[in-house]
């Protein structure tokens, strides 16, 4: 045995894969992705009597059919990357369905060694298993584990390395399964020898895949002999439609049975022994009485939801404000050290502020993660799943996307880049993209000081009001563009719901801060340096080209002038003259002559240079929006706390009116979200395609949106939706 | 014995599974929960709106939407 031996741990999702993982490899785990692909491959290690061994954790998979990303990659795994073993944990109290991926394993020729797991729990629900019965009709090892505990782990991996030592490869276990397509794959099998002696695959296997109608498998076919795949699909065709005339069925229907009545046949020899009635209500079913009733079940949910929310953004603010306060302090040395000028504003305004910009969601996203993993490792996340499918299901969407939809500020202060990461809790890869895409629609957290600064201005008679509007039409908005996507760009049936809703369970402590950590180094590591790469570029889109020697020089006069006239105001004054050469620099700056070559068009939303350049400084972060419109109304800084002067400037300035305000309220909800959030989006959707598509498709519809606003609202006067 | 369809089932009636008559991933995945004829089921409860439906089978819960369950038919006792 070489000192690289790789063994693949797998199993059903909530079989105790994960923590069986973690038990077995502690903190010597690394996760990366399979690539091409949003599928987390996790690695770690583990050492048997001075040995090291590697384990991978292959995704948590029903089956190994070709429908989801997460059992493809599996198989190419097993296929290709040929570990020595895998333990397959099974679930010992839903041992019969948990068995069917055993067997589908075995057909694959991979020696497998079956991690009975959790036998604890089966224990309680009056379930015992005969592990030597169950190793002898399989004919192959099995050790019981409680992998919570880490009891039974040194045996299960002692036991598979004893069979590797034993055996080189595993013959794959021949099944029968019914003579029609047992013929026919004894003459497929035949026909592909012949052919392709040397594929990767085991002929029988192939044989099979290509009768269960498996695109993966047709197309590798098709590849390796275009005449092979006729005669193989003739074949098929064949016995296809005997089975559909004799049986009224089809052939993966008929091979699932038989898989089935293998695993039946060999349970009723004694392997399982029932001590209580199984149709007892256990403590699980007793909480699902209440917590999915048909009253109780949608309170409790808010409940939970506000919980989650209120957890993931208060108790990160104080970690938020530490890091804040880091910045700003360093800022600070930098504005004391350096001297005025671009290196200065380079340092401060584009790599201190970018990097703050990637720390400061690192708390939000830690205490997101660890919030949600805590709901679904207990498995009330699919309970959530189940209860609202019915409402996100006509949008296009799956009961799941609250909770992307809650975090990215469906409760309103939320944040997009935390939101758009928890829909990895999304199975259903159209249902995940179609939130994904949509979920920064909601009002996050940077959004709400530009509302503050407009409803403050222009709506202070009906605050209240004009903000439950915003968080109706964000909503709305949301899940009608999921409706517009879902059936336009990523157009299809929904996928199955068909799911499983786990006992609850306690979550392992150890779990929670692995998975916890490793997301948020993660965001840190991969999404940290693009960002810091575009904090950079806006920054120089908003400073470059500078203004002429000659302009600088006539800022520079009048401030002499006004020095040496010494009036009694010269601090204001001066403050003056800075904030309008900001004010000029900026319009002369890249950005500027973009929001000013923009304006023949923005007038359509009622949207001047001014406010254009604010929504090109928004891309950075939404609340810049404010600061950005502060400059260029030659304000000089403007806190985003503290909007007065702003506000009482809008509101005087003949631009403006209710209208305009409204029109870029609307425009600031469904615009380009920041580029943290695009970043994550492009990294969750797997390509920068996405990416790019969500700046397009967000800004057109923001735009559309703002200009029927500010069309319809200038016709019939402001008046309207507020009654005077 | 009666045939019926999944969707007609009430609230913690029993029966067998006669018949998975969809094709494709929705069948596929039908039947790698374990949902294949011969297998007993008992209908554990509806979501708030009576969408999707959960059912107990081989010792776990399952839920599957109206939709898909119109799929599966299954056999009952009568005037149960």
């Amino acid at each position: 045995m070489s000192a690289s031996t790789t063994i693949a741990l797998a199993g059903n999702p909530n079989s105790g894969k994960t923590t069986l993982f973690n038990a077995l490899t502690g903190a010597r785990q690394h996760v990366g992705n399979y690539p091409g692909v949003t599928v987390e491959r996790k690695e770690g290690s583990y050492v048997l009597n001075g040995q090291s061994l590697k384990l991978i954790d292959l995704p948590g998979m029903y089956s190994l059919t070709a429908y989801s990303l997460e059992e493809l990659v599996a198989r190419d795994f097993l296929v290709q990357e040929k570990p020595a073993a895998i333990v397959n944990i099974v679930d010992a109290a839903n041992l019969e369905r948990n068995l069917y991926l055993t067997v589908q394993f075995m057909e694959l020729g991979v020696p497998v060694c079956i991690a009975l797991n959790m036998v604890d729990a089966a224990k309680k629900r009056g379930i015992e298993i005969n592990g030597q019965i169950l190793s002898e009709l399989m004919g192959v090892p099995v050790v019981p584990t409680v992998a919570r505990s880490g009891q039974g782990k040194a045996e299960l991996m002692q036991a598979t390395v004893q069979m590797i030592g034993g055996q080189s490869k595993a013959d794959p276990l021949i099944l029968s399964y019914g003579e029609d397509i047992d013929q026919a794959l004894s003459e497929m099998e035949e026909e592909i020898s012949a052919t392709t002696p040397n594929a990767s695959y085991p002929a029988r296997w192939l044989a099979l895949k290509f009768l269960e109608n498996d695109e993966q498998i047709l197309d590798f076919c098709r590849k390796e002999s275009a005449d092979l795949f006729a005669r193989l699909a003739t074949r098929r065709e064949r016995v296809a439609r005997h089975i559909a005339t004799t049986l009224a069925t089809c052939p993966e229907a008929v091979i699932a049975d038989h898989r089935y009545g293998y695993i039946k046949a060999i349970i009723k020899q004694g392997v399982i022994i029932h001590h209580l009635d199984q149709d007892r209500l256990f403590i699980s079913d007793r909480i699902d009485q209440v917590v999915t009733n048909r009253f109780a079940g949608p309170l409790i949910m808010i409940a939970v939801i506000m919980a989650l929310y209120q957890f993931t953004f208060s108790y990160s603010e104080l970690p938020v404000a530490w890091l804040e306060g880091l910045f700003g302090w360093l800022s600070g040395i930098v504005e004391a050290t350096l001297a005025d000028g671009l290196l200065k504003s380079l340092i401060i305004s584009g790599i201190i502020d970018g990097v703050g910009g990637v720390l400061g969601f690192a708390p939000i996203i830690m205490f997101m993660f660890f919030g949600i993993a805590i709901l679904e490792d207990s498995g009330y996340l699919a309970r959530v799943a189940f209860m609202l499918d019915r409402v996100f299901r006509s949008f296009g969407l799956h009961g799941a996307s609250v909770m992307p939809f809650i975090v990215s500020g469906g409760i309103a202060g939320g944040c997009a880049v935390p939101g758009v990461m928890a829909t990895r809790t999304l199975k259903s890869p159209k249902e995940r993209l179609a939130t994904l895409l949509t979920a920064p629609f909601m009002n996050c957290g940077a959004k709400l000081p530009v509302f503050a600064l407009l409803v403050g201005a222009f709506f202070a008679e009906h605050e209240a009001r004009v903000m439950l509007l915003i968080t109706f039409i964000a909503w709305g908005g949301a899940l009608l563009a999921a409706k517009l996507l879902r059936s336009t760009v990523i157009k299809g049936e929904s996928t199955p719901f068909v799911m499983e809703l786990p006992p609850y369970r306690l979550p392992t402590f150890q779990g929670l801060l692995i998975h916890t950590w490793e997301r948020t180094w993660q965001y840190v590591k991969k999404a940290g340096t693009v960002i810091l790469a575009i904090s950079i570029l806006l920054w120089a889109l908003m400073t470059f080209p500078g203004l002429p020697e000659t302009r600088q020089q006539a800022f520079e006069e009048q401030r002499e002038a006004v020095t040496a006239a010494a009036p009694q105001d010269l601090e204001a004054q001066l403050g003056a003259i800075d904030a309008l050469e900001a004010e000029t620099a900026l319009r002369h700056s890249a950005a500027g002559r973009i929001g000013i070559a923009m304006e023949s068009v923005t007038r359509l939303a009622g949207f001047d240079w001014r406010t254009n350049i604010a929504l090109v400084g928004g891309f950075a972060a939404k609340e810049v929006v404010v600061s950005t419109l502060g400059t260029a109304y030659s304000l000089g800084e403007v806190d985003t706390e503290e909007t007065g002067s702003l506000g009482a400037t809008l509101a005087k300035d003949p631009g403006w009116n209710p209208v305009v305000a409204f029109s870029l309220i609307v425009f600031t909800i469904f615009y380009a979200p920041c580029f943290v959030t695009v970043v994550c989006i492009a990294r969750e959707a797997g390509s920068w395609k996405w990416g790019a598509f969500s700046i397009l498709f967000n800004t057109t519809l923001a735009f559309g949106l703002a200009v029927l606003v500010y069309q319809i609202g200038s016709k019939l006067g402001s008046s309207w939706f507020f009654g005077g | 014995m009666l045939k019926l369809s999944m969707r007609q089932m009430k609230e913690n009636q029993r029966g067998v599974i006669a018949a998975v008559r969809a094709g494709g991933e929705l069948g596929k995945r039908i039947r790698d929960m374990g949902l294949v004829p011969g297998t007993e089921i008992r209908i554990q409860g509806r979501a708030p709106l009576y969408d999707p439906v959960a059912i107990r089978i081989m010792g776990f819960t399952l839920t599957l939407r109206n939709n898909e369950a119109d799929y599966i038919d299954v056999t009952v006792e009568e005037g149960q």
